[in-house]
């Protein structure tokens, strides 16, 4: 038997992230994902945990990847300021695949931007932020419940593929506060074990996939193996190699143990889309807006689905794709001048119609305003 | 050094190393394994993280838990680790421009919270590996490919800033002064809390060149004139002083908690409230 709560989704992250195993935050205070860091601060140590508040972002994502090499699941949030500091620690942690959770809740940028306001102007940056080709896995959820289900699952998916996940939220689901339904204990949810090596020490190869997923196991530091972190392009041993073959080598795999396994990775969502003659395609905060349009736009007879993604990297290509086989039209809603926008009319081809609504004034979009879109869409389409 | 700590501590197949002729490097680096020798540590239980630069390959000749991160970052992530598992022993390697130009942040905070890290900065007046430029150490007046005209930019004295930042353990030696080299980098390893530990380097190639420092072997000698340990350090006029700096063991206090051993209260206070 649970018990239910009012919790904001800043919490729930906590919660979810303490319920899946993350003993470890480093982090720096920002605004709107400041509650995440005093979560943390007390939840942790009732657990055993600890929590470290850095003298700056680039130390907190660095503090949590020192805890990740010694086998402690780690997390640090941010906002968009400091997620643009976090960038070159990311992509440490993708070359290095060391497992962590980098929760971005967006605020309106660029620079200081609006920071208690919503945006989703992040999501190029969460795909492209550090530089250098790089794989990384995007989730963004919608409601505080998923907040805490995206948070386990965020962890699950790091441990599981070996690189950094981001946790994509907005201010609207960072500070809503909702209904959520939680388990009185959190001894019997998955923690999410990373696998280890099980040859002897001095066989152990770091980089080495030994059973086919590409994901070498990965040994904590003082366990026994002994290994070589290194940033620069390394070969299976973890030492620096730049050869051509050694550079193709490490980036095809590193890109597929990602998309070798999309079917695992990548997460949708579809709603009232079973007769649907038109799609809205929208995700995270914004989605909210989405659910009650396409109801208020059924009420009208117009025959109109929601297709969220949750996964937002990689992207869902073939989902949209198909989708675009079945629909007349989509609208994409997001709250930024166009980013998912651009990889869905890349994966649509010119099929059929994709138009944007997008919103960046500092507000999220009312259900009628989306109705209106939808009305433009399907040209006033009805049943 | 001798070939059997080479045999026990160095990785196979890592070596030569890519320090150019002359390079005081191999000295820190085999000082560190002669310290973590005489302390007896095993080898898996000793973690060396490093920067970027020179000073940061050290890392990767090392058979231990080893990391060589990213510039200047070295610190916040020895300091995850730390906390992660407060039973390795955890080295810090960096360089001058690392420890004190981009990762200079991250050493005064490192300082402050007296976690118990043992921080080597392989001090070798210049950034080496981009080829000549001048770092926060540079002495002023030198020369560098960023300073052709000279530098005017006073360089740190690192220790006395680490002190101030509240480190507990701080100490100088030289690549001439060896066995102070190692006896000093052992204390620190075994000192609880923040230790620093510079160790003056020289680099003929990128400093002594550009500033006619002459042959390694000068150099060194260099570092004999103006190296003046403590006990005569303390004896000089101002006047003496000028242009030399201390050696030993700098400063040492026991009086602050070390930080992994301050947040085990932190959890039984939190678990006390339950």
């Amino acid at each position: 038997m649970g018990k239910v709560l009012l919790m904001q989704g800043n919490s729930a992250v906590v919660e979810g992230a303490i319920s899946a195993g993350v003993r470890f935050y480093g982090g720096y205070p920002i605004t709107p994902s400041t509650e995440i860091a005093e979560g943390m601060a007390k939840r942790l140590p009732e657990v055993g945990g600890k929590f470290m508040q850095t003298e700056d972002e680039l130390a907190g994502m660095g503090a949590v990847i020192g805890a990740s090499l010694a086998g402690v699941k780690g997390m640090t949030a941010t906002s968009g300021p400091g997620f643009s500091l976090k960038q070159e620690m990311l992509g440490l942690a993708c070359s290095a695949e060391i497992p962590c959770v980098v929760v971005d809740v967006q605020r309106v940028g660029p620079a200081t931007g609006q920071p208690t306001s919503p945006s989703q102007g992040d999501v190029m940056q969460t795909r492209w932020g550090t530089h250098g080709d790089h794989w990384v896995i995007v989730v963004s959820p919608t409601s505080v419940p998923e907040c805490f289900d995206l948070t386990r699952r965020a962890v699950e998916l790091s441990e599981t593929y070996r690189c950094p996940v981001i946790l994509l939220m907005d201010e609207i689901v960072g500070h809503m506060r909702e209904r959520i339904e939680l388990p009185e204990s959190y001894d019997d949810l998955p923690k999410f074990p990373r696998k280890v090596p099980s040859c002897a020490p001095e066989d152990y190869l770091a980089y080495r996939d030994v059973d086919g997923t590409k994901v070498p196991p990965m040994a904590p530091f003082g366990s026994g193996y002994r290994w070589h972190v290194s940033g620069l392009v390394h070969d299976e041993t973890g030492f620096p190699k730049g050869t051509p073959s050694a550079t193709r080598t490490s980036q095809d795999r590193l890109r597929t143990k990602l998309t070798d396994r999309l079917d695992d990775i990548i997460m949708t969502e579809s709603y009232r889309m079973e007769d649907a003659e038109y799609a809205v395609i929208s995700y995270g905060g914004a989605a909210r807006t989405a659910y009650d349009a396409v109801d208020a736009a059924r009420e009208q007879g117009i025959k109109v689905g929601l297709f969220r993604p949750v996964t937002i990297w990689p992207f869902a290509e073939k989902e949209i794709a198909g989708l675009s086989s079945k629909v007349k039209g989509i609208l994409v809603h997001e709250l930024n001048c166009g980013q998912y926008f651009l990889e869905v009319e890349r994966a649509v081809h010119g099929k059929i119609p994709v138009t944007l609504y997008a919103k960046y004034d500092n507000e999220s979009a009312s259900p009628e305003e989306m109705l209106e879109e939808i009305k433009k869409m399907t040209g006033g389409a009805q049943a | 050094m001798k070939e059997e700590l080479v045999e026990k501590y160095f990785r196979p197949g890592r070596l030569p190393h890519l320090w150019c002729p002359g390079c005081g490097h191999g000295i820190i680096t085999g000082a560190i394994v002669q310290a973590i020798d005489q302390e007896g540590w095993s080898k898996d239980d000793v973690a060396i993280i490093s920067g970027i630069g020179c000073s940061s390959r050290a890392s990767g000749y090392l058979d231990f838990n080893t990391a060589n991160t990213l510039h200047g970052r070295a610190l916040p992530i020895a300091s995850g680790l730390k906390m992660a598992n407060p039973k390795l022993h955890v080295i810090v390697v960096s360089g001058d421009g690392d420890c004190t130009a981009i990762g200079g942040n991250h050493l005064i905070h490192a300082a402050r919270r007296n976690i118990d890290l043992t921080l080597v900065v392989f001090n070798n007046s210049i950034y080496g590996m981009t080829g000549g430029q001048y770092s926060p150490m540079t002495p002023v007046g030198s020369k560098a490919t960023t300073a052709p005209y000279m530098t005017i930019e006073e360089d740190f004295d690192l220790p006395s800033l680490a002190q101030a930042a509240g480190a507990t353990y701080t100490a100088r030696a030289t690549t001439y002064h060896t066995q102070l080299l190692i006896d000093v980098i052992k204390k620190g390893m075994e000192h609880k809390g923040f230790s620093l530990i510079e160790a003056v380097s020289a680099c003929p190639t990128n400093f002594g060149r550009q500033n006619k420092m002459g042959a390694p072997a000068l150099m060194m000698d260099w570092q004999r004139q103006h190296g003046v340990p403590l006990a005569a350090w303390n004896k000089m006029t101002e006047e003496q002083r000028a242009g030399k700096f201390p050696i030993g063991v700098l400063s040492e206090r026991t009086d602050r908690k070390e930080y992994t051993e301050a947040y085990d209260e932190v959890i039984a206070r939190a678990q006390a409230a339950l």
